[in-house]
């Protein structure tokens, strides 16, 4: 897509193609809409929030192409070709994602509001890999704001996944190790940024109907 | 924020050229700081050319030693980086201490260093500022000035330049590769910056069409008695007040080397190679750290707001320096130093 400068005169509309939760939308938008705009007003998927719209706050996080971003600083122009993963893209069907059964379990929100963009971000603090204790993960959960201070509780949620994908990492381990393989249904439908199905433990929402 | 014409660059040739011809036109990298700017119409470029599709972002050993940071690597996959981790450690420690987990994967090498200051006057319309529109005046000198700078300033600007990785790369003695109009030049990381003077609208040394294409980290490295102290109001998604970037060269106890940047604290990352001999075959005590941190300190102005920052600077310099020293194998970390 090369453009002469002779015809940006008057900005233009550009063709933009996502593939956003699997679902791929050409689009045509002015270069000034931010990726969050481009969810929210035009794709209308609210669950991804605008809190500050100046990278301070991580309401609007996203993952584009299995990495966690701010897309209110990012222009939708720009991700051409990318593929995007939302709250709305992470639950498989009416199986909630492990992080979503246990952000329910353990109360870690009040209003709600950081919950989409705090979700986002700890599936791509999984996918990096990177926090080890505790203390990692609250460092590297520090770019998502939450106003009502349910901090402790999310850490808490956080905490319980990482275990129980460790947990799933090393029963998976043990059976292939006792020859006894079973055939791991790999969703075909599974997005990138969420877990591998082998990995999750998820049990039925007993309490969770209250909170929604 | 304003409506612009958006063009996506194929190559560095034509990114500079495209740049050339626009006078008011921006590149745009990770966006995290020119769409920021944009939102708040302090920047109001007509054409946006967007460089992410160059092919710069790699980041690769260089023949003669040292390592080549590509200007579209992301901070996050800088920082993480096994070379970078394992023989550059300072810059992982510092890139780590900065911004958000989310921006670091949006925010670019080539970005970073040319991220504006965060000065509140600068970000306000409504009062005069001589970075913003030459001329109008510093509101900051006689304003609420605690974030501001306390070295090298000018009765025309007090800002600060905002980096964390700029703080390590300054240490570490890094190179920037520039690729411009009149074809390509090398120049010292300690060059890139500037201080305010009577020209403050300037943040660097770059001409416009000037495409940051690498940056190369020296064939020296440090990889055990590294520190980098970040001090700031909040533990963590906040700029520094003041930062300390250490890198040491030890014999034992004795110091063979010291590398000592400030953050937070000027116009630019702030080094004092004369004072750094100072430490030269000195061995690491409190003492020695503490008459050199009078040394780097002595030209400091305190504009109010901001005066305690001249002893927070003295303070962190000495707990960075004794840090770094008894540095043994690092393991490395996804935690800041606080
Ligand atoms: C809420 C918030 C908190 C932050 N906290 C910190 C912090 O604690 N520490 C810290 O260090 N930083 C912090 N940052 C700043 C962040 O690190 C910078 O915004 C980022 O590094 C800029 O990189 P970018 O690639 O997004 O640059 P862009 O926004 O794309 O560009 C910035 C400038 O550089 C120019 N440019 C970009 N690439 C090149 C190139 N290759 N050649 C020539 N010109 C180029 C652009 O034209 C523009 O003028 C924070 C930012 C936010 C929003
Ligand atoms: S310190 Fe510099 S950026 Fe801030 S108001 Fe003064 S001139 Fe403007
Ligand atoms: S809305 Fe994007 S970080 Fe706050
Ligand atoms: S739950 Fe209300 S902001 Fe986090």
């Amino acid at each position: 897509m090369k453009n002469s400068v002779q015809n940006l005169q008057l900005p233009e509309s550009i063709p933009v193609s996502l593939n956003v939760n699997g679902q791929q939308h050409n689009l045509s938008l002015q270069p000034w809409v931010s990726l969050l705009d481009t969810l929210r007003e035009h794709l209308h998927l609210t669950g991804t929030k605008k809190g500050c719209d100046h990278g301070q706050c991580g309401a609007c996080t996203v993952l584009v192409d299995g990495k966690r971003i701010n897309s209110c600083l990012t222009m939708a122009v720009m991700k051409e070709g990318s593929e995007i993963v939302t709250i709305e893209g992470i639950a498989h069907g009416d199986t909630l994602h492990p992080l979503q059964q246990a952000f329910i379990e353990h109360d870690a929100f009040q209003c709600g509001y950081c919950t989409p963009g705090q979700i986002c971000s700890a599936i791509g603090l999984m996918n990096e890999g990177k926090a080890n204790t505790l203390d990692d993960v609250k460092e590297l959960m520090s770019g998502n704001i939450c106003r009502c201070g349910a901090y402790t509780h999310i850490n808490e949620a956080i905490m319980q996944v990482k275990e129980q994908e460790a947990e799933a990492a090393i029963l998976l381990k043990n059976t292939e190790a006792s020859g006894l393989h079973e055939v791991s249904e790999r969703d075909e439908t599974s997005v990138p940024g969420a877990p591998a199905r082998e990995a999750e433990l998820v049990t039925e929402a007993e309490g969770g109907a209250s909170h929604e | 924020m304003n409506s612009f014409s958006y063009i996506r660059a194929a190559d560095p040739a034509e990114a500079v050229s495209q740049l050339a011809q626009q006078s008011n036109g921006k590149f745009v990298a990770g966006g995290t700081n020119l769409f920021d700017l944009m939102k708040e119409n302090i920047e109001q470029p007509p054409y946006v050319i967007d460089i992410n599709r160059l092919d710069l972002a790699r980041i690769e050993p260089l023949p003669q030693g040292g390592l080549r940071l590509g200007a579209l690597v992301t901070n996050a996959d800088t920082a993480w980086n096994e070379l970078v981790e394992q023989n550059y450690p300072l810059l992982s420690k510092a890139i780590l201490a900065g911004a958000s987990p989310q921006l670091r994967n949006m925010a670019t090498n080539g970005g970073n260093p040319l991220q504006r200051t965060r000065c509140y006057y600068f970000y306000d319309h409504a009062t005069p500022c001589n970075k913003r529109e030459p001329g109008t005046g510093c509101s900051a000198l006689n304003g609420f000035n605690r974030i501001h700078a306390i070295l090298g300033t000018s009765e025309h600007c007090i800002a600060t330049h905002p980096s964390d990785m700029c703080v390590a790369l300054r240490a570490l003695g890094a190179r920037v590769n520039i690729k411009g109009v009149n074809g390509e030049r090398t120049i010292d990381f300690a060059d890139l910056h500037r201080l305010p003077g009577d020209a403050p609208h300037l943040d660097n040394n770059l001409e416009h069409g000037d495409l940051i294409t690498s940056i190369d980290l020296p064939e020296k490295q440090f990889k055990t008695n590294v520190a980098y102290l970040k001090l700031r109001d909040r533990q963590s998604y906040a700029f520094a007040l003041v930062s300390v970037a250490v890198a040491l060269e030890m014999n034992g106890d004795q110091i063979l080397e010291a590398r000592v940047a400030l953050g937070g604290v000027a116009h630019k990352p702030w080094r004092d190679e004369a004072a750094e001999e100072q430490l030269k075959g000195q061995p690491a005590t409190a003492d020695h750290f503490k008459a050199f941190a009078d040394t780097v300190l002595s030209g400091a102005i305190g504009y109010g707001h901001n005066t305690f920052k001249i002893e927070l600077a003295k303070r962190a310099i000495v707990r960075a320096l004794t840090t770094a020293a008894a540095q043994s194998v690092e393991e490395p970390s996804s935690q800041p130093l606080v």
